[in-house]
């Protein structure tokens, strides 16, 4: 692998990779992932063979609600589950490497230098007793063991700006609770990306924001993407910013993937009644405000007790439109028309597409 | 225009802040609110956090002491009334609450919590407490004989639900729901959201709806009124806020939200910097610090909330309206 020592400033050394996909490998591969956990309850499928790639340089955005095993796949692809519980199988394979099953130090070294976590909750992700600066430096120290004290220190100042945070040499010395939230995300920004990362997982890092910071935020990443050319995977149950920042979207259920595309073809022409019911649930700032949202009926499922074939078909307004097999088979991702965009829906295809033109294109916001 | 049933004025809330046990100041959470909530009428609360809404709401329905200012209800000062002077009035004004897992008795069976502002208040309806309790259940679309259960054995949606049921007891006048579907999920969100204005309508029920989602508050409001470090800086109809905003602030609040519809964010008017501390506010105009139209008036002459053009919409701006017409300016 072809990489730097984390220079601070341009990055001259790495090729323009054009927009589009290219021959190159995506940077992050996963196939066919599954994760269970072991309880008293039962056996947990959190997640449940999805399979998905991203580039350098592009972002994915993983929208699902809670439940849907949006954030264990994340935690999977780092490494972060206990061996002891989880039982994880399938492929991942980060800039060439196969992760799973490799010994946990080894994913220990990748973690932090190759790929790195924006955590929702800065205040927790970060250490209360020590300054901002300090967790930094240390972050940049455990990945550079030559690097010494001050070269470890300028570069967390240095990161420290490039995130916008004034005063980068003061704030270094400042402790996490002297920190606004919004001021606390770019700090736990640059300490995911102090060591020039080429994949980086956010976990809903917007959701405890305000939108006006909110907003700051999500210019900030694609930014440092744009300068870093990083692959992002970005974790949020919020469509507003997916389509905002990501360039392809999968949309999870279940543990399951149930729709795969690029932002234009999930959000502007989705396939899956489940993403359509996401999309018709939201309000929005546009559209008729009197008329009511058209919500999913009932609950999330439960993990341990999974309904039979299509998991969503208990909450699906067509799942009987297709004899049993919505309830006995459970649908596979399957190319829904588009290049490049699956569905797991038993509906054949023009059925659906009449189907979304008929009851959902008028409504809400998926107009 | 019909009077109203909420009146407040010149709402305050300092909470002193001691360092050691000298008195070192006062956070300024709620500095002069002025807000009129007519009966059967739904008023959004909306800011980022630190504005002031939440305190707002808690005092409306005396959870929390005004340091200064009115709350006139249905026609009675109810500002420092006592908890005895409050009881009658507790069943015409409701509050829900935002965390569906913290404001529910786990050890108390749903029956029991849907129950107890009427055992409270010592009224016994026509048929008996467990038939309204279970006509409640069903208002709210929970299965009445869901009774006998426990908090933990229902979803977070439907926790939600238990909580309305509770406020709606009383058959309250007005209701205070703070931040009601914001730790739900979006498909949970929605029908919460429906119910609630089902409820609104078929009940004439009057709110006070705090939420920080502006596209909530757009489905739920017929007023709007937007905070800023304590005070209110736009008050208006729905329509007039949401298509004509006039206050900086809440032109680019709602140029902020990442919308589905929206790939393109360059229109977007982005602020700098965090909201400031309500600790020591800055003088004049609070949102000078971050408003690209601020001038040296605003840092001394403190903009009063004034109607526009003699209509409903009133705004604290010098400058208010679109950029590039500044020049004409408030008049005071």
């Amino acid at each position: 692998m072809g990489r730097s020592e984390s220079v601070p400033s341009g990055e001259p050394d790495r090729p323009e990779v054009p927009e589009q996909r290219s021959g190159e490998d995506p940077y992050l591969q996963v196939r066919d992932l599954r994760v269970r956990f072991d309880t008293e309850d039962g056996l947990v499928r959190a997640v449940d063979g999805v399979s998905f790639s991203v580039e350098r340089g592009r972002t994915l955005g993983i929208v699902g609600e809670s439940g849907s095993g949006k954030s264990v796949t994340s935690l999977a692809i780092l490494g972060l589950h206990n061996a002891k519980r989880a039982t994880i199988s399938g492929e991942i394979s980060v800039g060439g490497r196969q992760l799973v099953g490799l010994p946990e130090e080894e994913v220990r070294r990748l973690r932090g230098r190759d790929m790195a976590m924006i955590f929702q909750d800065p205040l927790s992700a970060l250490h209360p007793y020590y300054t901002v600066g300090r967790q930094i430096a240390e972050a940049y120290r455990v990945h550079h063991p030559k690097a010494g004290k001050r070269e470890a220190r300028n570069r967390a100042v240095d990161m420290l700006g490039r995130v916008g945070i004034p005063q980068p040499g003061k704030r270094y010395e400042q402790y996490p609770h002297e920190f606004s939230g919004g001021m606390r995300q770019r700090a736990m920004i640059a300490m995911a990306l102090v060591n020039d990362p080429d994949l980086v997982i956010a976990d809903e890092p917007t959701t405890a924001l305000d939108v006006t910071v909110q907003a700051q935020i999500l210019d900030l990443l694609a930014d440092l993407q744009a300068e870093f050319h990083s692959a992002i995977i970005l974790i949020t149950h919020d469509l507003g910013v997916v389509s905002q920042v990501a360039d392809d979207v999968l949309v999870m259920y279940g543990g399951r993937a149930v729709e795969r595309g690029s932002v234009a073809q999930v959000l502007r022409r989705p396939q899956h009644p489940y993403t359509w019911g996401l999309l018709s649930s939201v309000p929005s700032l546009h559209g008729d405000a009197d008329a009511d949202l058209v919500p999913i009926k009932g609950n999330p499922p439960s993990l341990i007790n999974l309904p039979s074939g299509c998991a969503f078909h208990p909450r699906c307004r067509y799942a009987g439109r297709n004899g049993d097999r919505s309830r006995t088979v459970v649908p596979e991702l399957r190319s829904a028309g588009e290049a490049g965009h699956l569905v797991a829906c038993h509906l054949p295809a023009d059925e659906r597409t009449r189907l979304y033109q008929q009851d959902i294109a008028q409504v809400g916001v998926a107009r | 225009m019909t009077e109203a049933l909420l009146t407040v004025r010149g709402l305050t809330k300092h909470f002193p802040v001691r360092d050691g046990f000298r008195a070192s100041g006062a956070v300024r959470a709620v500095d002069g609110v002025d807000f009129d909530v007519r009966p059967g009428e739904t008023l959004g609360l909306v800011g980022e956090s630190g504005c002031g809404k939440t305190t707002t709401g808690r005092m409306l329905v005396r959870l929390l002491e005004p340091t200064a200012g009115s709350i006139e209800f249905a026609g009675r000062d109810i500002t420092h009334a006592r908890r005895r002077e409050l009881r009658p009035l507790r069943q015409d004004l409701q509050i829900i609450f935002q965390d569906p897992y913290a404001s529910l008795n786990p050890r108390h069976t749903v029956g029991r919590i849907v129950a107890m502002p009427l055992q409270v208040n010592r009224i016994t309806p026509p048929g008996g407490i467990k038939k309204r309790v279970q006509e409640l259940l069903e208002l709210v679309g929970l299965n009445p004989e869901h009774y006998n259960r426990y908090p933990h054995e229902f979803s977070g949606g439907q926790r939600q639900r238990i909580g309305i049921a509770r406020a709606l007891a009383l058959r309250p006048k007005l209701i205070v729901a703070d931040e009601p579907v914001s730790a739900l999920d979006v498909s949970i969100q929605a029908q919460v959201i429906n119910l609630l204005r089902e409820l609104q309508r078929d009940l004439d029920l009057a709110f006070v709806f705090i939420a920080h989602d502006l596209a909530v508050i757009r489905h739920f409001c017929h007023r709007v009124a937007v905070m800023y470090l304590g005070k209110i800086v736009e008050i208006g109809d729905r329509d007039d806020i949401y298509e004509r905003p006039q206050h900086p602030y809440t032109r680019a609040l709602l140029s902020a939200v990442p919308d589905v519809t929206q790939t393109d964010s360059s229109g977007r008017i982005r602020l700098v910097g965090d909201v400031p501390t309500p600790l020591n506010p800055p003088s004049g105009c609070r949102f000078r610090t971050r408003c690209w139209k601020a001038q040296e008036r605003c840092a001394t002459d403190e903009p009063a909330l004034v109607p526009r053009d003699g209509g409903v919409q009133a705004v604290a701006c010098h400058f208010p309206g679109p950029d590039g017409q500044d020049s004409d300016g408030g008049t005071r």
